[in-house]
């Protein structure tokens, strides 16, 4: 008798130890992507899913164009199809139609998408066409692991309007086996007077960049160039000046506004600190690949995760794409957080104070939100949970053109990298470290969410981008960027861009 | 005979008329008086504030609008020259006409987005095949970085695309033409270029303007070419009137300004194409 309980007890005790493997084999069979972990137990895990019925019903989505966001969008449908017996449309929208997209339709009060995707930063435009998160989610230990920075990004003042999926920072990206090489350190030093590391400033960065341009470094054959950046107008290249300027920019000792002074709502836009980025970055022009002016997001990824730039700054996409299995340069790269600089503008005072600054740009990234008027709120919610439950979330942060980048705190063990996408430790801990030291910063600077936010990011390009063509000086560039702000703050109300820029001022200042 | 049944013919086609053409220029102009935009939806009335900004305050619209008169001659000047020697070389009995004829057609009948993704391709100054076969004599342009190259290469593409629709209508002109005119030059003894220049040419003066004028309707839309190639730079060197009304509408969300804009755009558009026409029928047709 005792030996028969025995047996038993080991029988059930091994049962309980391996049902989450048990679990994964059976998943995963049925679904390949997750075939790295199976699936993981949690609120919206396969499992879950499947005891759902939604049979009869349609959840009509807009997300981006495949394959960034939109490829894992539409696999995770049909997967939430076969689990829920439901119906899943989804339609693929350019980036830069987004937002137009979803915007017409609601101001006309209707909606013909129960599923929205967009950037963060749409949050003040969308936020009152969109249902809050409701508390079962906000409940569930997937949601307490968000990080604090992506529940900020996600909610407007306290609410949740649209459910975390991603997490977005810029952060330098640097070629490991250039920068780390003793032999081109040497060369380096042999003809610079300067050593060869990791750069810490901008000018670093530009001295570096500028004098591994326009050479075979690599011996592949092929030439190679300094820096890949996103300078092309309209693609997001606010976003590339926003993290240049950051270290100019950003003093923590004058709270109260990055982007505008909270107070008066005057434009900080051309003060000195930004006209020194911006400056910078006309240099940057010199060691760009050829037609590097013109590259947007996509170009920038294909550079540096195809080896042709010693650096690159921006997401996570092109640092994940040069560690992919078929990526020439993979365990080459290595990330850090984006260069500093020896000097920063005091708005207060007026004047440079030459110390160290280093700031991270907590940048938007992919957000989505459910329509306040779709008639499938629960299925739209499902289906999201389900798209960042614990399987999902892991099998697309090792996909680069996926576009999903780290957003819980779980994320941050390098033993992820490591085990399931055969990183280099030293690479894997220097990435998780990297965005882990952004999370603890207390100099972040947040997007711009305020009303309106696509007329001064607008702006913001277009000015810049006259800069980089050489058709204005970057004083006068950024003078008439802030002319038009302050005509966007004097057309969409003083007030309202107040109260709005003030909840991310809050962010920034570590009030919130 | 009672034709007051007429009308019970003619209302679904003004119906029609009034629905898809009246409609939404009426629309347009009542949008173009309010402020909606991405904040503030609605059409509220601000009387004349857009326009009064459009002609005060923005000089970027007037830029791009003086940019695109430049591409759109440029390219409606090249793809007359071009469509038309090509017409008159497959007008003559030579070898492979029927083959010359289709073939010069196939840029008409591909997807413009699509074409300028893969001309884009071509001109990508780092990896495209165009600088990497000029390489060979030393010369690497910057087709879409340069702020003048970037125009040209606008031109290029839109030639490419268009010169087809030029080649068709010149080509049906030039086989429609009366033999008689030819045949008495003939027995004149006049040479191939005197025979184009004072017969050819003056015969196809009525289906020129035509072509012309439907081309340069065209092109003076430009979008997709520039929207694709260069988003509009480097800086704003490759911005037209369409695309930045574009940018204002439909990115910034600025519905009511970009309205204004389009129904201005509208108005320049139809006086300049009437001058226009005006003009080339007194040059071309004098006689």
């Amino acid at each position: 008798m005792k030996i028969i309980k025995t047996c038993l007890t080991a029988v059930i005790s091994s049962m309980m130890i391996f049902s989450p493997m048990a679990y994964a084999d059976k998943w995963s069979d049925q679904f390949p992507h997750i075939k790295a972990t199976g699936d993981i137990p949690g609120d919206c895990s396969y499992e879950k899913m499947s005891k759902k019925n939604y049979k009869g019903k349609t959840l009509k989505i807009n997300t981006h164009a495949i394959p960034v966001m939109g490829e894992p969008t539409a696999l995770h449908a049909e997967q939430f199809e076969k689990l829920t017996g439901g119906t899943v449309e989804v339609t693929h929208t350019p980036a830069g139609d987004l937002y137009s997209k979803a915007m017409v339709p609601f101001q006309a009060g209707q909606a013909p998408y129960d599923v929205v995707f967009g950037f963060s930063n749409f949050i003040n435009d969308w936020k009152r066409y969109l249902a809050p998160v409701p508390k079962k989610y906000m409940n569930s230990p997937e949601m307490k692991d968000v990080t604090k920075s992506h529940m900020g990004v996600s909610s407007w003042d306290g609410t949740m309007y649209q459910y975390p999926v991603d997490g977005d920072r810029h952060y330098l990206k640097y070629r490991k086996d250039v920068i780390d090489n003793p032999e081109m350190q040497k060369k380096y030093k042999a003809e610079t007077g300067k050593d060869l590391k990791v750069p810490t400033t901008w000018k670093e960065y530009g001295e570096m960049a500028k004098f591994f341009n326009g050479w075979d470094w690599d011996g592949d054959g092929e030439l190679e160039y300094g820096s890949a950046e996103v300078m092309k107008k309209d693609d997001l290249m606010f976003a590339a000046f926003f993290s240049r300027s950051v270290a100019y920019a950003k003093n923590p000792r004058t709270p109260g506004g990055f982007f505008f002074d909270l107070e008066t709502m005057k434009p900080n836009i051309n003060n000195p600190g930004f006209v020194e980025a911006l400056t910078d970055w006309v240099e940057a022009t010199k060691y760009v690949p050829p037609g590097g002016t013109n590259f947007g997001l996509g170009d920038e990824i294909g550079s540096f995760g195809g080896g042709q730039t010693l650096f690159s700054f921006s997401w996570d996409d092109a640092f994940i794409a040069a560690m992919q299995d078929d990526s020439p340069i993979k365990n080459k790269v290595g990330a850090a957080p984006l260069p500093g600089a020896n000097k920063v503008w005091n708005r207060v005072s007026n004047s440079w104070e030459n110390q160290y600054n280093q700031a991270p740009y907590i940048v938007w990234g992919w957000a989505v939100g459910v329509a306040k008027k779709s008639k499938v709120k629960d299925m739209a919610f499902d289906y999201l949970c389900f798209f960042s439950n614990g399987a999902n979330h892991q099998a697309d942060l090792a996909i680069g053109r996926f576009g999903v980048n780290p957003f819980k705190n779980s994320d941050f063990d390098p033993k992820i990298y490591i085990n399931s996408m055969g990183w280099d430790p030293e690479i894997a801990n220097s990435y998780t470290k990297t965005l882990l030291d952004m999370e603890k910063s207390n100099n972040r600077v947040f997007p711009l969410r305020v009303p309106g936010v696509f007329e001064f990011t607008s702006a913001v390009a277009t000015g810049t981008s006259k800069a980089l063509a050489g058709q204005l000086s970057p004083q006068e560039a950024l003078d008439e960027v802030a002319k038009e702000w302050e005509a966007i703050v004097g057309r969409v109300g003083k007030k309202a861009v107040q109260d709005a820029y003030a909840v991310g001022v809050k962010m920034e200042d570590n009030k919130l | 005979m009672n034709f007051k049944h007429k009308y019970f013919f003619l209302f679904p086609g003004l119906f029609v008329l009034i629905g898809i053409l009246i409609f939404p220029i009426i629309f347009v102009v009542r949008l173009s008086l309010s402020g909606w935009n991405s904040y503030n939806p609605g059409l509220d009335y601000i009387g004349l504030e857009n326009y009064i900004r459009l002609f005060t305050d923005d000089p970027r619209f007037w830029e791009s609008f003086f940019r695109l008169s430049f591409l759109s001659v440029t390219t409606v000047i090249l793809q007359y020259v071009i469509g038309f020697a090509l017409a008159h070389m497959v007008w003559k009995d030579i070898k492979f006409k029927r083959f010359f004829r289709v073939l010069f057609l196939v840029p008409m009948m591909t997807t413009p987005v699509i074409m300028t993704v893969i001309w884009r391709t071509f001109f990508h100054e780092s990896l495209g095949p165009v600088n990497d076969m000029l390489s060979v004599f030393g010369v690497a342009p910057k087709w879409l970085t340069d702020p003048v190259i970037a125009k040209f290469t606008v031109i290029i593409v839109e030639v490419w695309q268009w010169t087809p629709f030029m080649f068709l209508l010149l080509l049906a002109g030039l086989l429609s033409l009366p033999k008689e005119p030819f045949l008495a030059a003939a027995i004149d003894g006049a040479s191939p270029v005197r025979k184009f220049i004072y017969v050819t040419f003056p015969l196809m003066a009525p289906i020129s303007i035509g072509a012309i004028i439907i081309r340069l309707i065209e092109a003076s839309k430009i979008m997709d070419t520039v929207y694709v190639l260069t988003s509009g730079g480097p800086g704003t060197s490759t911005e037209t009137s369409s695309f930045y009304i574009f940018i204002k509408g439909l990115r910034e969300f600025q519905m009511g300004y970009a309205a204004s804009m389009s129904f201005t755009y509208l108005i320049i558009m139809i006086i300049s194409l009437t001058i226009i026409a005006k003009v080339l029928t007194k040059l071309l047709l004098k006689e």
